[in-house]
């Protein structure tokens, strides 16, 4: 049962990654488009030349 | 004169050197709109980001400050066979992404502590069975805990302020049970553990919180959708108006940076998005839209116009007055505000089921834990309990209930050309048994037809098409859009209030006012077979012919008044036009109510006497004069050609040239509700079966788990038969 110190805290750390990967991906909007998002996926070829200004 | 357009009201500074706008796009439908749009726009230099968003129709883009002028950006689009407009996003609905955001974080940290709750409940519920020490069972109650408290804090937010809100002003609603019975659940648990009891319920709470955020995520989403729809609504109607500045330069601008005191230009066949007074010029305006008079009105020197007005010949200039004085549209904007608060008293379905929901479940939760007490059992016992049939009777599969089918209905209302505006709409759509239409705009299409086109040679209509092309007057375009003809002739000269004229293969062609042409006789014999038409004449050398012009009905508008009157429904014309004009259009399509020239009070006092006899009403009206109607009537509807004011106030606008959406509106609503009420009654039924084994007390955290997923997984798949209605039926 010692084996549980160790996978206990691995599944949840796992977990928080998860968390926090979902929580970043809502900050940076990846959900307002959720329709669009969708076709981008299966589009092609990149849709749009994005060069961000700083 | 070419008008410059300003549109620096909408352009955003992000700062460093960087500008933002943001259009709405008419007709993106597909990945490949998408991929053309954003291609096309990043290909200008200087453009840093061109994004599109398929769910809003809408393009965000940036650009360096400099050269680049933003109205450069609509005539891109325009060569790619896009409409565009610049968009200015309203505060509610920026409230409405922010609140949507945050249920969706909400979600997302839920289905997180569910899933980990979950992985260490599993382990207890098989091992408790056998060789799982005691030990280990706390250790895992106790991380439970670590996870499901702070995760229940932070999901609950939505659930607990609510409640608390409805607390305050003395009412219950769903969110008061829900929130009870989280909350004493994760206190109970948290007791047990330190007790080192057997059962905890952390996971039953938490997976609760996941369920029903579902819910009100797909309620707020659909939400979102319709306001994002409205806004786009507002901004494809494109108020712009057209401001001298100074020495007769003109520009246009959005209406939001007209001030009262501006001078605008008002051209022929421009609809005038203000309200003033005219100073200069004569002309004939058709108030239709404000107030379903279909004559034209003189306008000259002195003659008050409101916003909603068309220009029909002459230029008009127009001294801006401040917020709308004019006695008319106050005279609306009183009988509006009334109206709307009348509305707002409807009762939701949801909200009346917690009526009665939250006090039956309070009160049997204390009646079993008396219940154990009397017969002989702890106190513990009993709370424990009481306390789980608090749990199994938390409403999530009635959370889900309403919301749910809400969303698969109106994304099925969507496809078939109906647009929500707001979200109880379908329900009170569904109770519908008395439609009033108006017949200008509504039942007619909003734009002039050429009713007598058969009788015209092909070759004629052609070239009266390219001479009418020369002109703004709606009558003008109506002979050019029965024509299809695309190339206009060259040294056309207009007449103001005549028409227009030009040489071709050196013969005079005109077209205009039937005495510009010579043509009064022939106009009589038009006039005196349907005195509802616009008689226009077109005289080429010798040659005369005259054009009929009228609002032509809606294509399908018959069929859709006999499929109303075969589901039960009665129909009837309310109108603000002449006797003559609406006992025609009433009797071609069948209606044998209608009731002419009738102002705005008196189209509410018709619909609150229909009221007064028990009928639920549905208003269908496009015009300035009907908003106050639309806002009188349980539910409201609008073409998209309706008045800002009156498209406002309805609950759903519909697309398109037919009446047909008016009919399938009402069908889906109809299976909506049919099935709302249904998904309740089955939520209660489960409620039925698992009260008696919570309340014998053999309730654990498994059949709680169990089946509360299972009743809201047969709640949600039920929800998806909202999709389709029987064809041809009721």
């Amino acid at each position: 049962m010692e084996v549980m110190v160790i996978l206990v805290p691995l599944a949840l750390g796992l977990g928080l990654v998860g968390l926090l990967g979902f929580l970043w991906s809502l900050k940076s909007g990846q959900y307002d488009d959720l329709e669009g998002a969708g076709w981008r996926a299966i589009a092609d070829d990149e849709p749009a030349r994005e060069d961000r200004a700083p | 004169m070419q008008a410059t357009r300003d549109f620096s009201h909408y352009v955003r500074d992000l700062g460093s050197g960087l500008s933002h706008i943001d259009l709405a796009v008419e007709g993106v439908s597909c990945a490949g709109c998408m991929s053309k749009i954003e291609r096309g726009l990043s290909a200008i230099p200087d453009v840093t980001l061109a994004r599109v968003n398929l769910t809003d129709r809408r393009v965000a883009l940036e650009w360096k400050r400099g050269e680049l002028d933003p109205a450069g950006f609509i005539d891109r689009l325009a060569e790619l066979g896009y409409k565009a407009y610049p968009f200015e996003r309203v505060r509610a609905e920026t409230v409405e992404a922010d609140n949507s955001r945050f249920l969706l974080r909400c979600l997302g940290i839920a289905a997180f502590a569910t899933m980990n709750v979950m992985m260490l409940s599993i382990p207890v519920w098989t091992g408790s069975a056998g060789d799982m020490m005691p030990e280990q069972r706390d250790f895992f109650h106790w991380l439970s805990a670590l996870i499901a408290l702070p995760a229940a804090a932070y999901a609950g937010q939505p659930f607990f302020r609510s409640a608390f809100r409805a607390l305050r002003t003395g009412n219950v609603n769903m969110d008061v049970p829900i929130s009870i019975g989280v909350t004493l659940a994760l206190v109970m648990s948290v007791a047990e553990t330190l007790r080192h009891a057997e059962h905890t319920y952390f996971d039953a709470a938490i997976m609760l919180l996941t369920f029903l955020l579902v819910g009100r995520y797909l309620d707020q989403s659909m939400r979102l959708k319709t306001r994002a729809v409205a806004g786009n609504l507002a901004a494809l109607k494109a108020e712009t108006a057209t401001r001298l500045t100074g020495a007769g330069e003109i520009s246009e601008v959005p209406v939001a940076a007209i001030r009262p005191g501006d001078i605008v230009l008002l051209r022929p066949g421009e609809r005038c998005a203000v309200d003033g007074t005219v100073i200069e010029g004569r002309s004939e305006i058709d108030q239709s839209l404000i107030t379903g008079e279909t004559l034209y009105a003189a306008a000259e020197q002195g003659t008050a116009v409101y916003a909603g007005s068309l220009n029909v010949s002459g230029t008009l200039r127009v001294r801006v007055s401040a917020a709308s004085e004019g006695t008319l549209l106050a005279e609306i904007t009183r009988l509006l505000d009334n109206a709307v608060q009348a509305r707002s008293r409807y009762v939701r379905l949801a909200d009346r089921a917690s009526r009665l929901y939250a006090p039956v479940v309070h009160a049997t939760a204390l009646l079993t834990m008396l219940g154990w007490v009397l017969v002989g059992a702890s106190w513990h016992d009993a709370i424990v309990t009481g306390i789980a049939v608090l749990i199994i009777t938390c409403p999530c599969a009635l959370g889900l209930a309403i919301p749910t089918v809400q969303t698969v209905a109106s994304g099925a209302m969507f496809r078939a050309g109906v647009l929500l505006n707001s979200g109880d709409a379908i329900e009170r759509l569904a109770e519908v048994d008395h439609v009033i239409f108006d017949k200008t705009g509504t039942l007619t299409l909003p734009e002039l037809d050429v009713v007598n086109s058969g009788s015209v040679p092909a070759d004629v209509l052609e070239l009266a098409g390219r001479l009418a092309l020369a002109s703004h007057h709606p009558v003008a375009a109506a002979v050019a859009r029965a024509s299809n003809a695309k190339s206009p002739l060259a040294g056309i000269v207009e007449q103001p209030g005549q028409g227009v004229r030009g040489f071709v293969d050196g013969v005079e062609v005109r077209l205009g006012r039937p005495s510009f042409c010579d043509a009064d006789g022939l106009a009589m014999e038009i006039l005196s077979l349907d005195p509802e038409v616009s008689a226009v004449a077109f005289r080429r050398g010798g040659m005369c012919y005259v054009f009929a012009v009228r609002q032509r009905v809606r294509p399908d508008a018959r069929a859709v008044i006999s499929a109303l009157q075969a589901r039960g429904i009665a129909v009837e014309i309310v109108s603000g036009d002449r006797e003559p004009a609406v006992l025609a259009a009433a009797g071609a399509l069948g209606i044998h109510e209608w009731r002419a020239g009738m102002t705005p009070a008196d189209k509410i006092a018709r619909i609150e006497d229909l009221k007064g006899q028990g009928f639920k009403v549905m208003m269908v009206g496009d015009g300035l004069n009907d908003a106050p109607a639309l806002a009188a009537a349980h539910v409201a509807m609008s073409p998209i050609s309706a008045a800002h004011l009156s498209q406002a106030t309805a609950d759903l606008v519909f697309l398109g040239k037919p009446l047909a959406p008016v009919i399938a509106a009402i069908d889906f609503s109809r299976k909506a509700l049919h099935l709302m009420r249904q998904n309740l009654w089955l939520a209660i039924g489960y409620n039925l079966l698992a009260v008696p084994i919570a309340i014998s007390g053999v309730v654990t955290p498994l059949i709680a788990a169990a089946a509360m997923s299972g009743s809201s997984l047969l709640v949600m798949l039920n929800a998806l038969r909202a999709r389709r209605v029987a064809q041809g039926r009721p």
